[in-house]
């Protein structure tokens, strides 16, 4: 089964889109995954030159490693439309699910992506759908097919059509070292470069209506805040005070910011109102305090700290100030981030001077090792809570790699063109549908 | 035997004499001539000991009264730590001689760690390593306000390596002088 699973990615990577400077290598999948079959789309007159949406679709679904689909090349027949589907020609390659679909155009140069989804053993339609947009968004159609298909199938909602973040750095260790913040798909596709820079960039960070991100650059010899509009590109600096301006993190409703300051004597967390720029300090320990997060109801930060010696996590709830550690294994627990259901928590976790992503359930106090690979740092969690992304390193070159949260799902993503860190999962992005 | 301990006299004999010369605060005696098997640097001001201290190179970096050579900048640090070695703090008391006679200089001291470990603890890390080479300036004297802190944490690695050799060499604080 797991064979199968491989060699049908091995052939969905051969056909993964050119241009794409990350490629996705796959480790492990689930041990069942759900066959299922995206037939290549029937393609209209006048669609000319255009992506087969298929190909996308079962990438998408291949990489949540929850479903295996089946190689074209197997299939017995080539439906694109519900009139065409004959369920033995399925049964007997033992496919559980089938999409087909067709990409039209219409009369005002628009796009139009439908899909049917089948169940094969009970011999029925599950949903169909038509997508409607200019040619330009034909990739985002196919995500919104695979983002459907998923949620039918496992009643979680799909992140197929979110974006990630990450650095990229060049000739590390010359003087012609070249940091670059990049945003692509979430499969790799549609990389765009969103600064540039002589100095390091880093800690970037999303807002969660996903239109604005906030990072650390060195521009000026020195950390600084700068806040960023994707569209258009305008950047305000936010913070540059002396000593460390970093660790920016955006409240769930958008409208605060948390971040660590250093003008006091050491690294304290602060958080700001993003409206009037008034900042609030919240920490006042003569230790680091760093790596700030918020828990998904915003009353509460979770951050870094070693005022107990070694860095450990703590979270403190905003009205009261009451503080409470959440990590007590091991010498150095960092960068914490709270799943979307509150009750869990992400973060690096050094065992055997060995760093490593571990899953903590916060209630009953269990934790468990998420990774194999080592130096691992900056997990990021898709906005389904199913994944994360992480920066580590192959074969001493930095990468990016995904691990489903129960650990059994792994890829990884390096880059052709240096090393890529501090990755940083988009949250879910409105798209307009139909 | 006897001509064993004798030696080992006049080798504790020279270590007194090396010690008492590299200890500077300024104030104390001048250099009344070249340590055996040393070269006597030209001089280029009057045989003073304050003036001596603030010999420069010509990057304006200053210079080892004891050598000639520029003072080390670099000072290294152990694993998760932010102590200055022991073995660091003479030549940076000749780096506080040196800003304390020279009050229109500054120093911006920048902080380094190497890789292991989260990107932001990294960035305090090297800020704490950073502000103790500037404590210990201060502790000798020198004014705050000629000093700088400056931390890049394990962005800037002076070896990108990914060895235990590599990463002794990134755990570090510069002086980088104005």
């Amino acid at each position: 089964m797991k064979n199968r699973l491989l060699a049908a990615l091995a052939a969905l990577l051969v056909s993964s889109p050119l241009g794409a400077q990350i490629t996705i290598e796959i480790d492990r999948g689930y041990d069942n995954p759900k066959k299922i079959a995206v037939v290549p789309f029937g393609v209209g007159p006048n669609v000319a030159g255009v992506e087969n949406p298929s190909g996308i679709v079962s990438f998408d679904l291949a990489r949540s490693g929850q479903f295996a689909p089946t190689p074209t090349e197997n299939m017995l027949s080539l439906p694109t439309r519900p009139a065409e589907m004959l369920f033995r020609d399925w049964r007997v390659l033992g496919v559980e699910y089938v999409v087909i679909g067709r990409t039209e155009m219409d009369a005002a140069g628009n796009l139009t992506v439908s899909y049917y989804l089948f169940d094969v053993l009970k011999e029925q339609q599950l949903s169909n759908e038509k997508f409607s947009a200019p040619p330009t968004a034909l990739r985002d159609m196919a995500h919104l097919v695979s983002d459907a298909v998923y949620e039918k199938l496992t009643g979680i909602q799909g992140a197929f059509s979110t974006r990630i973040m990450y650095v990229i750095a060049q000739n590390l260790g010359t003087p012609s070292v070249k940091f670059k913040l990049e945003m692509a798909d979430a499969d790799g596709a549609r990389p765009r470069t969103l600064l540039e820079s002589r100095e390091p960039i880093l800690s970037a960070a999303w807002s969660p209506d996903g239109k604005r991100i906030a990072y650390v650059s060195f521009e000026h010899q020195k950390p600084s805040i700068v806040l960023q509009e994707i569209a258009t590109g305008a950047r305000s600096v936010l913070t540059d005070f002396p000593g460390l301006n970093s660790a920016p993190a955006f409240s769930p409703d958008g409208k605060m910011l948390a971040l660590v300051l250093s003008r006091d004597g050491d690294p304290e967390i602060y958080t700001m109102a993003l409206a009037t720029r008034e900042l609030r300090r919240i920490t006042r320990q003569h230790a680091i305090d760093t790596e700030p997060s918020w828990t998904p109801d915003g009353k509460s930060v979770v951050f870094t700290s070693d005022r107990g010696g070694k860095p450990q996590i703590y979270q403190v709830e905003l009205a009261t100030g009451l503080t409470q550690r959440l990590t007590f294994d091991g010498d150095y627990n960092a960068r914490g981030r709270m799943l979307p259901d509150g009750k869990h928590l992400i973060f690096v976790h050094r065992n055997d001077g060995v760093f490593h992503i571990a899953l903590m359930d916060l209630e009953r106090q269990r934790l468990m090792v998420l990774t194999s690979t080592s130096l691992d740092e900056s997990p990021s969690i898709a906005p389904n809570g199913t994944m994360l992304i992480y920066a580590t390193q192959d074969r001493g070159r930095g990468i990016l790699a995904v691990v489903s949260i129960d650990g059994t799902v792994k890829y990884r993503l390096p880059s052709s063109v240096g090393d890529v860190r501090e990755p940083a999962w988009s949250p879910f992005l409105n798209r307009t549908r139909g | 035997m006897q001509h064993h301990w004798f030696r080992n006299l006049s080798v504790v004999a020279f270590a007194a004499l090396v010690l008492v010369g590299c200890s500077s605060t300024g104030k104390k005696e001048a250099q009344t001539g070249p340590l055996p098997g040393n070269e006597q640097p030209e001089v280029t001001a009057p045989a003073q000991s304050d003036s001596e201290i603030s010999r420069v190179d010509g990057e304006g970096n200053p210079i080892n009264p004891q050598t000639g050579m520029p003072l080390s900048r670099v000072f290294y640090f152990d694993y998760d730590k932010a102590m200055l070695q022991p073995d660091s703090l003479a030549i940076l008391e000749l780096h506080a001689g040196f800003l304390k006679n020279n009050s229109d200089r500054r120093v911006v001291i920048d902080g380094f760690t190497d890789e292991r470990g989260t990107r932001e603890y990294n960035l305090a890390l090297g800020e704490r390593r950073a502000e103790s080479v500037a404590t210990f300036l201060v502790s000798q004297g020198v004014r705050r306000s000629q000093i700088d802190v400056v931390s890049y944490g394990e962005e800037r690695p002076a070896d990108a390596g990914h060895s235990e050799a590599a990463w002794a060499k990134n755990r570090r604080a510069e002086l980088v002088y104005r």
